[in-house]
């Protein structure tokens, strides 16, 4: 107890005067160093206002005298990070690209650098899980159907040149003839080689019809699509005896193919792309289960 | 203080006034001791214990790998992703409290907080420094003079060393420790440790020191919690005042009639290291230490009056004494239903821990079906899904793991990147690997909704095998 003798019982201590069921709030003074720790926060709440950004102006805020700034911060973060990837960038650029996947730390940078840039740029028409829209002419980079080719060459060309894109002279660019629009063949011989296409693709069709289309098909298909339907990657000719159809395989989105003729188009890359980026989401694209 | 008065309101704030506990012997005062070497022994030692666990893996018994994010505790290692364990041993701790408040109050503010633990020890030198009760108090009256300078400057220096070897000891939990040591002595160690002792040290120092009781009353959330937890059985210190009242002197040779059995020694108000006077009854700053029981039973043996004037007791029990009827034994008050209840949650809690962890596979996996999309159609008409596997290998060397599923569910896996069914994890790695599985077209898995599918994973040259159940969606037509 306290040096002084003892004169306080509890009956002493004034009370707020506040009372509930018998229970009444005493009114003890606070500790004075609590009251020091007040002014003391009071101190340094000015200092700090003083040291660090804190008054609103009518546009942005006092500096402060330390000059911080988390702007600044994340930029210098950025930065950091920017420069400490830089070697592991520069190989990935030097490096054979069709050998990176034997390279583990390589690899794993690119994966995640990759996926990085695909959820950038990629995923608008490929779809966060890459897996395109089926019938609607975004292509599943998933599944081991390309119609550019699916190995890691093809994939890097095609993401860095785009798919017909005016501006570069190296893009893909395919092109099929629009049979029905442009009255190159006949209604009942488009109804034929329809039929002929969903024969080849294992579906149901009029097998009558289908053989009348065998001879329409070679004549006007097979030069891109060849004999069997299998396409040509080089000239971005789809397979039509696959299982996957990027505008749709029923009779009525085939008969429109036919008649119309459809194209995609993807930009080129290398003009908002780093080669290191470039390189990165075409090995992350060519790792996603579809790569050859 | 000054002294109230209706003209004139009271101070906002007061001055603390200091404290100045006296030695005690006594029952409680020999547990004190006993605990307090006990815990800060465990404190102090523990990190300095070595277990040996093979290559490449620490070989201390009791290490908080923060780094590696790893936690070892002797022949335990938990790794994040079993952090509930820790959670578990959290709510232990917490039913723990709730069990030692409701059974015996505030045991753990007496006994074994480290607040508590460290004034002791802080008032425990300031008495070999500067002397017992009536020593310090003449001292702090004294001025500034060369034998009050030195004395502080001995204490304060005595205080500031233990405060540094406790803001010390911590930092030897989370690296391994003679290591550390060499590179603290050296100045290599890294800043994030420095500065932890650093503020270890200040608040050790502050805390212990000079805030003393003022962190159990202003600071602490607990002894507010606490009225919770108490009811009328539970065992708290409290003064017989029916026994004690009217309290008075008693001078030598006097037979005190119409007296009380207390004679108002003060004895109990000067050992209290929270200033508090127990005889005021039961109090939020009281932290039930014990030591006013200590001090009023050698009182009473010296007036030959009984013992436990003060003592601990339940509220249940004033009742009763009052009456004149006895007190109810001690261990009533400890096993009721209350108690044993929570006393069976905090063994349930326990005893799950325990199989949890024997029960922890030798093949840690996890298999999460990758649903952006659910399947993937290929050009033959097979239907592939696709599986993010993660495999944990906790030993100290590679380990081979061969992954399959069951022949006849009509599925075949195939690994990303591989072209076996075989994958190498690092020692002490977690590898995420993509495992696809493919239905052909047509098939049952292929053409149903949904398929239960049992994964496999086994490590090569040993007998350790596990699987795990996921779902393989087909194109439902």
């Amino acid at each position: 107890m306290c040096a002084k003798k003892v004169t306080q019982k509890p009956g002493d201590v004034p009370t707020t005067g506040h009372v509930w069921d018998g229970i009444e709030e005493l009114d003890n003074p606070m500790p004075r160093w609590w009251v020091w720790v007040f002014y003391a926060t009071i101190v340094w709440g000015i200092g700090y206002s003083i040291a660090y950004p804190a008054w609103p102006l009518i546009s942005g805020a006092t500096p402060g005298l330390l000059g911080a700034s988390t702007r600044a911060d994340v930029v210098a973060e950025i930065k950091r990070f920017d420069d400490a990837n830089a070697s592991i960038k520069q190989a990935l650029v030097d490096a054979d690209i069709t050998t990176v996947s034997a390279n583990p730390d390589l690899m794993s940078f690119a994966q995640n650098a990759g996926a990085a840039v695909f959820r950038t740029n990629c995923t608008t028409c490929h779809g966060s899980g890459a897996n395109g829209i089926e019938g609607k002419g975004y292509p599943s980079l998933l599944d081991d159907d390309w119609l550019w080719g699916g190995d890691i060459e093809n994939i890097h060309a095609t993401i860095t040149h785009g798919i017909r894109n005016t501006t570069h002279p190296d893009a893909r660019w395919s092109q099929m003839p629009a049979f029905g629009a442009d009255q190159i063949l006949e209604r009942p011989q488009i109804a034929e080689v329809v039929e002929y296409v969903l024969q080849m693709s294992g579906q149901d069709h009029d097998a009558t019809l289908a053989a009348a289309g065998e001879a329409v098909y070679l004549d006007n298909c097979a030069a891109c699509h060849m004999e069997d339907g299998s396409g040509d990657i080089t000239q971005g000719a789809p397979n039509l005896a696959d299982a996957i159809w990027l505008y749709g395989g029923s009779r009525d989105a085939v008969t429109y193919s036919v008649v119309n003729a459809r194209f995609g188009v993807m930009p080129g890359w290398n003009d908002k792309l780093t080669e290191d980026e470039i390189r990165a989401v075409a090995l992350y694209v060519h790792s996603r289960g579809g790569g050859q | 203080m000054s002294s109230p008065d209706a003209t004139e309101p009271p101070s906002l704030y007061a001055a603390r006034e200091p404290i100045f506990p006296r030695r005690v012997y006594g029952r409680f005062r020999n547990l004190k001791w006993g605990l307090m070497g006990l815990m800060l022994g465990i404190y102090y030692v523990t990190p300095w214990i070595r277990w040996d666990r093979g290559p490449n893996l620490p070989d201390q018994a009791v290490l908080l790998d923060l780094a590696h994010r790893r936690f070892f505790f002797f022949m335990i290692e938990i790794w994040p992703h079993e952090f509930y364990f820790v959670a578990g041993l959290l709510v232990m701790a917490g039913l723990g409290l709730f069990l030692f408040t409701s059974a015996a109050g505030r045991v753990w503010c007496g006994y074994a907080c480290p607040q508590t633990v460290w004034t002791d020890l802080f008032i425990l030198v300031e008495r070999w420094v500067e002397g017992d009760r009536n020593a310090r108090i003449r001292l702090h009256r004294q001025k500034w003079d060369g034998e009050k300078v030195r004395k502080r400057a001995v204490k304060w220096t005595a205080w500031f060393l233990i405060a540094m070897a406790t803001g010390g000891a911590w930092v030897f939990y989370f690296t391994d420790a003679p290591t550390l040591l060499v590179n603290l002595v050296t100045g290599q160690a890294g800043a994030v440790a420095y500065l932890t002792i650093l503020i270890l040290t200040a608040t050790t120092f502050a805390f212990g020191g000079f805030a003393r009781e003022q962190i159990c009353i202003y600071a602490c959330p607990w002894p507010r919690i606490q009225a919770a937890m108490m009811d009328e059985d539970t065992l708290t210190i409290a003064y017989r005042d029916w026994r004690g009242e009217p309290r008075g002197k008693l001078h030598k040779g006097e037979i005190a009639a119409g007296q009380g059995d207390c004679i108002d020694c003060m004895a109990c108000v000067n050992v209290c290291p929270m200033g508090i006077d127990i005889r005021d009854g039961q109090q939020l700053a009281c932290i039930t230490c014990g030591l006013c029981i200590d001090a009023c039973n050698d009182t009473m043996d010296k007036i030959g009056r009984p013992r436990d004037l003060i003592g601990y007791m339940a509220l249940t029990d004033e009742t009763a004494e009052r009456k004149g009827d006895a007190p109810i034994s001690v261990w009533k008050h400890v096993f009721r239903p209350r108690t044993i209840l929570y006393t069976l949650l905090w063994g349930g809690v326990g005893v799950g821990l325990i199989v949890a962890l024997f029960l922890r596979s030798a093949i840690d996996v996890n298999v999460s079906p990758v649903r952006n999309p659910t399947f993937v159609t290929l050009s033959d008409g097979t239907i592939r899904n696709a599986y993010d596997v993660r495999l944990r290998n906790k030993q100290g060397s590679d380990a081979v793991f061969t992954i399959s599923v069951p022949f006849d569910s009509g599925l075949r896996a195939e690994l990303e990147g591989l072209s076996g069914l075989s994958v190498t994890v690092n020692a002490n790695e977690t590898l995420s690997q993509r495992v696809y599985l493919n239905a052909p077209r047509g098939s049952a898995p292929a053409t149903e909704d949904r398929t239960q599918v049992r994964m496999w994973f086994e490590e090569l040259g040993t007998t350790n095998r596990v699987h795990q159940d996921t779902v393989f969606n087909g194109k439902a037509e």
